[in-house]
């Protein structure tokens, strides 16, 4: 490992953390020096405190919100990746059925979360609905374009060598739209958890299937505002560990060939 | 035998610029054609017609005309102007790919193995084939591209300004090895280039295209042994066709300035 590798890995991780904890002793000496209640802003060890001492509610209610996300995830990678492949069959079934995925992605979840809770009974399957939803259009978007985005020369030899429908699919549109499908599903990790926790602030449900959002309303009304920043921070570490993992994923799947994910000096 | 007939093609695009004018060229076995002009002459278009990657607007492409050519002397190979390999195979995979894609009679897996090891021998990439494209110099990526056109054992080798983005030592190098190749393997080449110096060098015959619409305004044999060497670059027969082709091109050029005058 060289002395350039190390400087370029420690300004990656080390830079930011720093800056967090910087941050986060200012945070902390600016509360305590001017005593500042903590029902208006909690000082972070007060929400550290507060993680430690309801952590058994906090983290069902992570794991409840964690399901969702993961599961829309899931269905948002599968239903994407079906309507991508199917774009691309026919520039007429495109041009009929994109307008609509661009629809439904202008159109803010906050909006018809109460139409699908309505609709749909298990509010938990409904809250799923939602955060698909919002999580769905990277990857239509990024996969159709991938697919699409073949280099005209390979193609060209495709055709010479007389490929069929599906060799052409499998060797060549299908690794060429895997660097726009995998930068389409870093944010779609990041949209189904804001559609996840956005739907359940929309349905305000109660119960003992209740996620991370619940906890925000709940500990709002109740001016409980440590417990309210704690179930905000795990929101977020959540929220960065899925970004991290859909990194992860493309870096595994391209670091050999890939530009995007290309070290210095390889 | 004759391998490529294009006879009185021309190319109008949609957009109706004229790129070939009444083209005619005859390419016979065993030659080594080069057509040579201008950029945006049409030459592209010509050999991508030869490949029946597009088709003329009028007039007519014919490979191997003779219909008691058999099947397996009808392989057509092409290399395009950048290497165009898949970023995502490695070499080995890369050469293999026609194979993969289905000639029913080189689908035998051991076979086609052994074919590849041999033309990957063959340019000089034994030790690359486990490397990405990304990780070879431009010169090395357009031999994997020449060994994935000659693993099918090509008879006709179509090749569109090959070593056009390659550094001038590269270049040199690559048409030292390219001669090589056409001499030992019996290969049919057409070849096409905007550098009047590659022309000479390789070819057995060259033809000369005007500016757009394209026109073949000379033909001319270069009946010099094969396979040449750097010592024929700084013969006397290397300059004198150089600058007979050169002043074929320049007058090519000077009427199309005054054509296009007031």
């Amino acid at each position: 490992m060289t002395g350039y590798r190390l400087r370029s890995i420690a300004l990656r991780y080390g830079a930011p953390f720093a800056l967090g904890v910087a941050l986060l002793g200012a945070w902390q000496a600016v509360v305590t020096a001017y005593d500042v209640p903590s029902y208006l802003v909690p000082s972070p060890l007060a929400v550290l405190d507060t993680l430690r001492r309801d952590w058994t509610l906090l983290w069902h209610s992570l794991m409840f919100t964690l399901a969702v996300t993961l599961l829309a995830l899931v269905l948002a990678i599968v239903i994407g990746l079906a309507s991508a492949f199917l774009f691309v069959q026919s520039r007429v079934i495109e041009a009929s059925l994109f307008p609509y995925a661009v629809l439904l992605q202008v159109t803010p979840i906050v909006a018809i979360a109460p139409l699908i809770i309505i609709w749909v009974r298990d509010t938990t399957v409904a809250l799923v609905i939602c955060a698909t939803i919002v999580a769905l259009f990277p990857i239509v978007s990024n996969t159709t374009l991938g697919l699409r985005s073949v280099d005209p020369g390979l193609s060209d030899l495709f055709r010479m060598y007389r490929a069929g429908r599906w060799q052409t699919l499998v060797r060549l549109r299908v690794p060429s739209a895997l660097p726009y499908f995998f930068a389409g599903l870093r944010v779609s990790a990041g949209l189904a958890l804001i559609g996840a926790v956005v739907a359940e602030f929309v349905a305000g449900t109660g119960g003992t299937a209740s996620g991370l959002a619940y906890q925000i309303l709940l500990s709002g009304l109740q001016l409980n505002i440590p417990r309210l920043f704690a179930a905000l921070f795990l929101i977020a570490v959540t929220g960065i560990v899925l970004s991290l993992l859909a990194a992860l994923a493309a870096r595994l799947a391209l670091r050999r060939w890939h530009e995007s994910e290309l070290r210095e000096g390889h | 035998m004759t391998a490529i007939d294009i006879a009185a093609a021309e190319k109008v695009f949609p957009n109706g610029v004229r790129a070939l004018d009444r083209v005619t060229v005859v390419v016979r076995e065993r030659e080594f054609a080069t057509i040579v002009g201008p950029s945006g002459c049409g030459k592209s278009t010509l050999l991508r017609m030869a490949a029946g990657l597009t088709a003329p607007s009028t007039g007519c492409v014919r490979l191997w005309p003779d219909t008691s050519v058999s099947a397996s002397r009808r392989r057509l190979a092409f290399v395009f102007q950048s290497a165009t390999l898949m970023a995502w195979a490695d070499v080995e995979r890369n050469v293999r790919l026609p194979l993969d894609l289905g000639h029913a009679d080189m689908t035998d897996a051991a076979h086609a193995s052994e074919r590849v090891g041999r033309t990957l021998a063959l340019v000089g990439l034994t030790d690359f084939r486990r490397a990405y494209p990304r990780e070879l110099s431009g010169g090395m990526q357009m031999r994997a591209s020449i060994a994935r056109a000659l693993v099918t054992e090509p008879s006709l080798l179509l090749m569109d300004e090959p070593f056009g983005a390659l550094d001038e030592i590269t270049r040199a190098r690559l048409d030292r090895e390219l001669s090589d190749l056409w001499a030992r393997e019996a290969l049919t080449i057409l070849f096409v280039t905007h550098s009047i110096y590659e022309a000479v060098f390789l070819s057995t015959r060259v033809f000369v295209m005007s500016p757009r619409p394209g026109r073949i305004i000379g033909e001319v044999a270069i009946d010099e042994p094969h396979p040449r060497t750097d010592a024929f670059r700084v013969s006397a027969a290397f300059a004198e066709h150089c600058a007979g082709l050169s002043a074929m091109l320049a007058s090519a050029m000077e009427d199309e300035i005054e054509g296009a005058g007031p």
